[in-house]
């Protein structure tokens, strides 16, 4: 019989799950997260919420995957039968935040080779939206497939296959081994580039200049915890199934510690890197920072960055290369593990060859992610992206902390992790898991819904919002319940789930 | 570069590398 797969060693599961939790979203969300939300003052509530939920949730993803040794449905199904859907709702959101992540890797890519020439020319905007994605009107007007997109969202696929079809060793470990090194390097040498250039001072003060008042602003702790939760890739099923690999001789706490920290260097590093950059554009442009800067996001990476590059006085088309290239690694090392979290899923209950497994999951992603590749593909992405992540995600780590904290013996769980890692944890873990994050998280899940319900998100209209947001994300709560119905094979990889009692 | 920018960015880069060099340092020790 197959074997599930075991990481070759601790190094390799660290940098995997670094590579996991570093995205594009520490290049472009973190950055504008501090800049309006309190510049340096907001690395204090950005703090808190590491240590009080990010690190917690970690330690407990880590400590289920490594006690249970099976994908996130199995997890979920050991702790209560009746929970195994929301372990599948899990894997339904990282199927469905795949489809369009992985687009968006796409477009670093062909935009790679644009900082060659720098295609983009003097008008980056409308050079994105009009010359490569060739946007249409509406989320509902496709206007057919945009080959510029189509080709490298197939060789970003391709990769994300041929490296999974290597194993958790083989493949996974092999490619952050790789991927991570040249990311930090990649983005070191951004870094020194742009603290090089007159200007860059602006930029940091614009990022780290503290403003006081916001920190007594609740939203602005909301949005902290939001940022941290967002980006360690808790709630969706891939750490769970990422530490699942573990050996059993395995430390958690401190491996959960140094994937956190690794996580927001980076993000650190990014931010100074972008912002560096963005003060020196700014510089020669003699305009405030903030008018030049942007809201982040898509934007910042494929319309304020190119702009940047273009002024640069000299290594325009390196610098372009650079940063397109620690999107696309940071990206893929990503994709890899949201791939793996719901394939190991459907591998586990189902007893399929990893091969199968993976030609099912690559398969059918790859037909969904097409639509992504069409001229409505950035609205599409866009109200998907909003509703997944709020009514997905988020209230999947709300409803993990609320079921494991309040209906599950925490203090075996903890006792578990805390035999077998560096250094213990004591009962502070239990409060954050228990009240701190259900608090937070359920106040993120709040404010969302009254937005949503006040204005329509993004100023789509309501049936697009309906089709494309609340509809996905039903649909991936509807999964989770289907998949759940389904028998256990009986000689599976894993002997069919016993409830455990704790 | 203003002092207030500078106090923030240096805090934020001493909690996080001091962290991890900590972890760091634990690890390795229990090699």
């Amino acid at each position: 019989m197959e074997s599930r797969g075991q990481w070759g060693s601790r190094v390799g599961f660290i940098m995997a799950a670094i590579g996991s939790a570093v995205g594009l979203g520490n290049i472009w969300r973190f950055p504008y997260m501090t800049a309006s939300n309190g510049g340096g003052a907001f690395l204090i509530p950005y703090f808190v919420a590491l240590f009080t939920a990010g690190i917690p949730l970690l330690i407990l993803e880590f400590g289920l995957g490594h006690k249970f040794r099976t994908a996130a449905p199995g997890v979920f199904s050991r702790l209560n039968k009746k929970w195994e859907w929301i372990g599948w709702w899990q894997c339904a959101i990282a199927f469905f935040i795949v489809v369009y992540y992985i687009a968006i890797i796409a477009w670093a890519l062909m935009y790679i080779v644009y900082s060659f020439n720098l295609s983009w020319g003097t008008n980056t905007e409308a050079f994105f939206y009009s010359n490569y994605l060739n946007i249409t009107d509406g989320p509902f007007d496709l206007g057919g497939l945009r080959l510029k997109v189509l080709i490298p969202l197939i060789i970003v696929w391709g990769v994300t296959f041929l490296v999974l079809s290597g194993g958790v060793k083989g493949g996974i470990e092999k490619a952050n081994k790789v991927f991570m090194p040249l990311l930090f390097i990649l983005t070191i040498i951004i870094t020194i580039r742009g603290l090089t250039l007159p200007g860059a001072v602006d930029g940091l003060n614009f990022l780290f200049t503290p403003d006081f008042s916001k920190i007594l602003d609740g939203r602005v702790w909301v949005a902290a915890y939001g940022q941290i939760f967002f980006s360690l890739s808790i709630a969706f099923a891939i750490m769970i199934t990422y530490s699942s690999y573990l050996p059993k001789k395995s430390d958690i706490t401190n491996n959960a510690f140094i994937t956190a920290f690794g996580d927001c260097a980076f993000s650190l590093l990014a931010g100074t890197a972008v912002f560096s950059i963005i003060g020196y554009w700014a510089y020669s442009q003699g305009a405030p920072v903030a008018e030049v800067a942007g809201n982040g996001g898509v934007g910042l990476a494929f319309i304020v960055f190119p702009m940047a590059i273009n002024s640069l006085p000299t290594m325009n088309s390196l610098v372009g290369v650079l940063f397109f290239g620690s999107l696309l690694f940071a990206g893929l090392s990503s994709c890899m593990s949201i791939v793996e979290a719901f394939m190991a899923g459907i591998r586990d209950k189902f007893q399929f060859t990893r091969q199968k497994a993976l030609n099912w999951s690559c398969g059918v992603g790859f037909i969904v992610s097409v639509i992504f590749a069409t001229g409505a593909g950035l609205y599409i992405l866009d109200i998907v992206d909003r509703f997944v992540n709020n009514y997905g995600v988020a209230l999947l780590g709300l409803i993990e902390a609320i079921l494991i904290g309040w209906f599950i013996n925490l203090e075996s769980i903890r006792g578990h992790v805390n035999s077998i890692s560096d250094f213990s944890i004591g009962k502070w873990w239990n409060i954050c898991i228990k009240f701190i994050t259900p608090l937070l998280l359920g106040s993120m899940t709040v404010l969302n819904l009254i937005e949503d319900l006040t204005v329509p998100y993004g100023g789509y209209p309501t049936n697009a919002l309906l089709t494309f947001g609340v509809a996905v994300a039903v649909i991936a709560m509807l999964s989770g319940f289907i998949l759940s119905r389904f028998k256990w094979a009986e000689d599976t990889l894993l002997q069919p789930p016993k409830e455990v009692k704790f | 570069m203003n002092t207030s920018a500078i106090i923030f960015m240096v805090m934020g880069i001493t909690v996080i590398c001091g962290g991890l060099a900590i972890c760091l340092g634990i690890a390795i020790k229990n090699k």
